[in-house]
């Protein structure tokens, strides 16, 4: 019997699950332990793991991240916490020049078994520092594998799978998302990476998103029935790896491409697909590829900004109606 | 325990570890110096940042260190991560760039790491490895493995954030790390001095972070050893971190590209005459080693190095195949299926 549980409980849950399972795992991050998350995605674990395995630390993003990787280099399985995923900025050198780099700087002499998990995205109007959608930073890389789960169930199976994994994982989880409620199945849940997951199948158009766009797409593809097009439904959930396979062949079945992107225009992760679509599925396509992105702005803070800068349910099915040949 | 001693300072320690910090500074020289000249012919590629001049520091702290003990140090890290026991003929053959490199080719001089010894990285981001460091030294505390984390760094790294943050958790955490500063007076081409709110970049912040402030002889290797087993005992004990700052200077410019020629004459005449080599040397007679084993210390190391050089120099070219391995734990490279 499968229980309806929100997108923010499914973080503590998956967290409890991998704590207990492994005592090697910890949790560390501004706000994390005493307060239970300034999201609330973390209560509870202090009182069940304890203050060492889950430990609050000062506003300094460079040694929370230096933190989990010394420790990861040396025999625990760190989760770090950065609040917003706005912050990586600050402590970018240490993910984007040390974490990512140093397995290969060393010709695997040295394994970095670690999670950084982040609130990304827009939908609550913190503004410009506190909403953007930085999945394509992490995307850009090489040495770090970038997750970003859409629904409950896939925040269990993800975070587990990603605490699992040898290599380090960058975890977005989106705010927008964080009161949305699915069904999770009893027992322990573990999912894989690189696995694209299609929601819907149609034969018309294939609509591809990630995070709080899979929604969106999802309604939008509803409302798309209405009209007589049929469409496909794929939630990426994860960067890297990246499941070209799945989408190559909702790609081959419909012939038609849609992206729904919540990170500005430019490099947005949508870029990437569409170009490896076109070096390799160039013939399976019936018209050109479209992404639907936010503008390439920094995010306004007035809800009615917002929203307009954003992918829409609405920008969507007027994008699919406007295109479709 | 504040410290200023000036060099031929006494020293407890017995006559073997003496004899083995002598051996361990030997090294290290031999090892730049051939560095150098195979930078000059060409065979060094990228750039390299040399330690001469500096090595009582590293000498007395890996004399000090268990080998179970961690070493985080930088770009001017060739000798640190030498002195840990990395196999010098493959060190050398990573700054040329071969296969049989520590980091097969894939590190450089900059980015040295031997995990089997210790020697978990020199890194090349200013600061960015005290956090690391202390991240280390975090799981030795969780997982009671008893080892001590100890931080190499330059005067520079003191006026980046990172070294902040580092210090502050590393207090409050109670973590078992030795951040050590080698002051060597010079930013790159900046003195340290000229871009720094205080007299003592590293010992006069100690006391924001509740530390004691620590400044010691960096060019006195008796001194180094025993400030370093004093703090590495402190931080194997439970007794958390410290933070000490050694005062030396490099004989050379900051990197290849450098000839120094920014630092006065009679200031760089100063140091070399307190050159920490001759100076050991000559007080190890003054207490009785007789020339004739430091004679045979001294060639035994030149032998051992002369055969590395020619280990590296010989060593193969890393196959092209190999830039596609050891992004991931699977040892490829795979980002889609």
């Amino acid at each position: 019997m499968a229980e309806l549980i929100s997108y923010r409980e499914a973080v503590a849950h998956a967290l409890a699950q991998e704590m207990e399972r492994d005592s090697s795992v910890y949790l560390i991050g501004e706000d994390v332990a005493a307060a239970g998350g300034v999201f609330k995605t973390t209560p509870g674990l202090l009182e069940r793991f304890g203050p060492r395995r889950v430990r609050d630390t000062p506003i300094s993003e460079e040694a929370i991240v230096g933190a989990v990787m010394g420790a990861a280099m040396n025999g625990l399985r760190p989760v770090a916490e950065i609040m917003f995923s706005d912050f990586l900025a600050t402590c970018w050198d240490l993910i984007a020049n040390q974490v990512a780099k140093t397995r290969y700087m060393t010709d695997g002499q040295v394994t970095l078994p670690l999670v950084i998990r982040t609130a990304n995205g827009a939908g609550v109007r913190f503004g410009a520092q506190h909403s953007q959608s930085l999945e394509n930073w992490a995307m850009a890389v090489p040495g770090l594998k970038v997750v970003a789960p859409s629904t409950p169930r896939d925040v269990i199976g993800l975070l587990a799978a990603s605490i699992r994994d040898p290599d380090p994982v960058i975890f977005f989880e989106h705010k927008g998302l964080f009161a949305t409620r699915g069904p999770v199945p009893a027992g322990e849940l573990v999912g894989e990476l690189g696995k694209a997951s299609v929601l819907r199948e149609g034969s018309d158009v294939t609509i591809l998103a990630l995070a709080a766009m899979v929604p969106r797409a999802l309604a939008a593809a509803d409302e798309l029935a209405g009209r007589g097009i049929d469409a496909t439904v794929v939630d990426v959930r994860c960067l890297v790896p990246l499941d070209m396979q799945t989408i190559l062949d909702a790609v081959a079945a419909t012939g038609r491409v849609y992206t729904v992107e919540e990170n500005p225009r430019l490099c947005g992760w949508g870029a990437e697909v569409v170009s490896i679509i076109a070096e390799e599925a160039f013939y399976d396509l019936d018209q050109p590829m479209v992404r639907i992105t936010t503008d390439h702005v920094p995010l306004p803070s007035a809800d009615i900004l917002e929203d307009a800068a954003v992918p829409s349910v609405e920008r969507i099915l007027t994008t699919v109606e406007k295109t479709l040949e | 325990m504040s410290t200023e001693k000036g060099a031929g300072a006494g020293t407890v320690s017995g006559i073997d570890i003496r004899l083995d910090i002598y051996r361990l500074m030997l090294e290290a020289r031999s090892f730049e110096h051939y560095a150098y000249q195979m930078f000059l012919e060409g065979l060094v590629k990228g750039t390299s940042h040399l330690a001469t001049g500096q090595e009582a520091i590293a000498a007395g702290f890996a004399a000090a260190m268990r080998s179970s003990d961690l070493t985080f140090c930088t770009y001017r890290g060739h000798i640190h991560t030498l002195l840990r026991g990395t196999p010098p003929g493959p060190l050398m053959a990573e700054l040329l760039g071969r296969a049989t490199g520590v980091c097969g080719g894939k590190g450089g001089s900059m980015h040295l790491t031997w995990a089997p010894a210790g020697a978990m990285g020199s890194y090349a981001i200013v600061g960015a490895h005290l956090p690391i460091a202390a991240g280390a030294a975090w799981a030795a505390q969780e997982r009671e493995t008893g080892q001590v984390s100890v931080c190499f760094f330059g005067d520079g790294a003191t006026n980046i954030g990172a070294f902040h943050e580092a210090l502050n958790m590393a207090v409050v955490w109670n973590l078992p790390v030795v951040f050590v500063c080698e002051n060597n007076q010079y930013m790159e081409y900046t003195p340290i001095s000229d871009v720094t709110a205080v007299e003592h970049p590293a010992a006069d912040r100690a006391c924001a972070y509740g530390l004691e402030g620590i400044l010691a002889d960096g060019n006195d290797p008796d001194e180094m050893f025993d400030v370093a087993t004093a703090a590495i005992e402190k931080a194997r004990s439970g007794d958390g971190p410290s933070l000490i700052e050694a005062l030396t200077y490099r004989h050379g410019g900051h990197s290849r590209a450098d000839p120094g020629a920014y630092r006065p004459d009679e200031e760089v005449e100063m140091w070399k005459a307190r050159d920490p080599i001759p100076m050991y040397r000559e007080r190890l007679m003054e207490d009785g080693v007789p020339e004739s084993q430091l004679i045979g210390i001294e060639e035994s190391v030149e032998a051992a190095m002369g055969a590395a050089v020619d280990e590296a120099r010989s060593a193969p070219f890393p196959s092209v195949s190999s830039i596609a391995t050891q992004v991931w734990a699977d040892g490829g490279s795979r980002w889609r299926n």
